[in-house]
């Protein structure tokens, strides 16, 4: 799609894209130039001098228990943050659809999470099951189960979970209902004269009908759980215990700034970079595909 | 409603209030701790209904700190938080507009680079590039500096994408009507282009403000003095502190003062908060 009528102007354009383009440049395509440039250099220990390796240090992640085990914890963990916020959003956004008087008011209880900072809400609910003043800590207890998850690492895993699901329910929840409500009523109307119930309507209609929304938040909240977790892991487990919840964004981190191990940082942020390039040209793809139907 | 089913109707508000339940639960715990006196919230089970100590503990937290997790005061660490918030979202809605207005309005060489020059910074978050951007900071004097903090988070594929899509749906009439009374470029963006924009721009800020005031990973890298801490980011070292000198009725004041502006953004904004959020996944 292209403007019938544009402005004719030597240098104005250019000025125009001027401070757009510049911060680009220096701090994006600079920084990940360099990235690329890094992650084929290995440091010696004190810094002194830098070696090329080619594809070394990938290779040498590859073969690495830590990395292959920070693998395994980011699919653990996007697979449970994009499945439980999914689920639980799409159950509220189904009865919320049927209704009317109050509506609004649901809404406002169920979308402001959104607001939340990551890390503000890793500190909610670490001070929620913290084992010693956490009061579902001790309700837990009370039903005999210790809970620790400075100890335990599959605790810790479903801590971070909850904190990242919590707060990407109000996200999930408004595109579902907003999904819901550009279903035809006519639709509906038709099963329910058919005899079908609210939850046969759910799962033979409205659910089929929702695929185009529920594949985009699939796409939404794996990048989600990806890369806008950094706050939870690094205010609730540092990626502990024992690298049970070190997922690799954290990992990028954790190597390059406290362990400064620069070669091999570089090329983690190299592997992730090349992630978020396939999640948003499928995300992309998709929403192309969505614009003719819709 | 298709059909009358009390009974279902039952089980739907059930759940609807399960879960706004569910979704409150941490903060009203949070924030029930943060009213209670030092020795009350040092054990489970801590109460579950307001304390009276709500104004000293905010007030101590705000203006002198919490002493044993050595941590000065919250009040400037909120200001830096407004601080990069604003400029944040003032700074990416500025230039989005001007390189949106470019793309759109003017045909010139190099044009489509740009575009996709542009478009690639969508594909590069923060943390997947951290140490080459800290770098890059630290060569440009740029570490514990306002600047710092803001510009390189104002460059954004997002809110250009957003603008050239409202810009292609405004008439080409008004350009041409512009041009027969004389109007230059500027003259129609100001005058024209930037009226129409004005919900666009409304929507967008109430995102982009939220999104400033909730970054975590930027601040933690480029800030090591305390002054320039924003309270999002130092909440995490309390936390780190509370692991052995346990100030919960304190860290749970903090927690409640860094959610509560984005949070009241989105309730008294909801209409333009959703707007936000929809036009900037399309």
């Amino acid at each position: 799609m292209e403007k019938r009528v544009v402005f004719r102007h030597r240098w104005l354009p250019y000025a125009l894209l001027a401070p757009q383009l510049a911060i680009t440049i220096v701090f994006f395509l600079w920084p990940a130039s360099q990235a690329l440039w890094q992650s084929m250099l290995i440091q010696d220990a004190f810094g002194l001098s830098v070696r090329f390796v080619w594809f070394d240090n990938f290779t040498y992640l590859f073969n690495s228990r830590e990395y292959l085990n920070s693998i395994r914890v980011t699919a653990i963990f996007s697979v449970g943050v994009t499945v439980l916020g999914l689920a639980v959003a799409l159950l509220l956004a189904a009865v919320a659809d049927h209704v009317i008087k109050g509506a609004l008011a649901y809404k406002t209880l169920l979308i402001w999470p959104y607001a939340v900072a990551p890390a503000i809400a890793g500190v909610l609910w670490l001070f929620l099951f913290n084992p010693s003043v956490g009061i579902v800590a001790w309700w837990l207890g009370g039903a005999g189960i210790t809970w620790n998850h400075q100890i335990n690492g599959n605790q810790a895993m479903q801590l971070v979970i909850f904190a990242a699901a919590w707060k990407q329910i109000s996200y999930n929840f408004l595109f579902f209902l907003a999904g819901m409500q550009a279903i035809p009523r006519s639709l509906i109307e038709a099963a329910a004269i058919d005899c079908a119930g609210p939850v046969k309507r759910f799962f033979t209609i409205i659910f089929p009908l929702l695929s185009p929304t529920t594949f985009f938040l699939l796409v939404v909240n794996i990048v989600y759980a990806f890369f806008d977790t950094f706050g939870i892991i690094h205010a609730v487990t540092r990626g502990g215990p024992a690298q049970a919840t070190n997922i690799m964004v954290y990992k990028v981190y954790s190597d390059g700034f406290i362990g400064l191990n620069l070669g091999s940082s570089a090329a983690q942020s190299v592997i992730l970079m090349a992630i978020v390039i396939t999640l948003t040209v499928v995300q992309f793809r998709f929403i192309e595909r969505r614009v003719q139907y819709g | 409603m298709v059909e009358n089913r009390p009974l279902f109707m039952v089980f739907v508000h059930l759940t609807l209030i399960l879960g706004v339940l569910i979704v409150a639960l941490p903060i009203y715990v949070t924030f029930v701790a943060s009213t209670q006196a030092p020795g009350d919230v040092l054990r489970a089970p801590i109460p579950m209904t307001m304390g009276d100590q709500l104004a000293h503990n905010y007030s101590a937290v705000l203006g002198t700190g919490l002493e044993r997790a050595s941590s000065g005061p919250v009040a400037p660490m909120m200001l830096n938080s407004f601080i990069m918030a604003m400029g944040i979202a003032i700074g990416k809605i500025a230039i989005s507009l001007l390189s949106a207005f470019a793309i759109v309005y003017f045909r010139f060489p190099g044009r489509m680079l740009a575009f996709w020059t542009i478009f690639i910074t969508l594909m590069l978050p923060v943390e997947v590039r951290i140490l080459p951007t800290y770098e890059v900071m630290a060569q440009l004097k740029l570490l514990n500096t306002y600047t710092g903090l803001i510009l390189p988070l104002i460059a954004s594929a997002t809110a250009t994408f957003l603008f050239r899509q409202f810009f292609m749906t405004v008439p080409d009439e008004l350009v041409e009507a512009a041009r027969v009374d004389g109007a230059g470029p500027m003259k129609f963006f100001w005058d024209i282009l930037l009226p129409l924009s004005r919900t666009n721009i409304a929507a967008l800020f109430v995102i982009l403000f939220i999104y400033g005031w909730n970054q975590y990973l930027w601040p933690l890298l480029i800030t090591t003095d305390e002054s320039m801490y924003t309270i999002v980011m130092a909440i995490q070292r309390m936390v780190v502190a509370a692991e052995n000198e346990p100030e919960w009725h304190f860290i749970t004041a903090v927690a409640v003062l860094a959610l509560i502006p984005p949070v009241l953004v989105v309730v008294f904004m909801q209409r333009l908060f959703v707007k936000g959020l929809v036009d900037t996944e399309k």
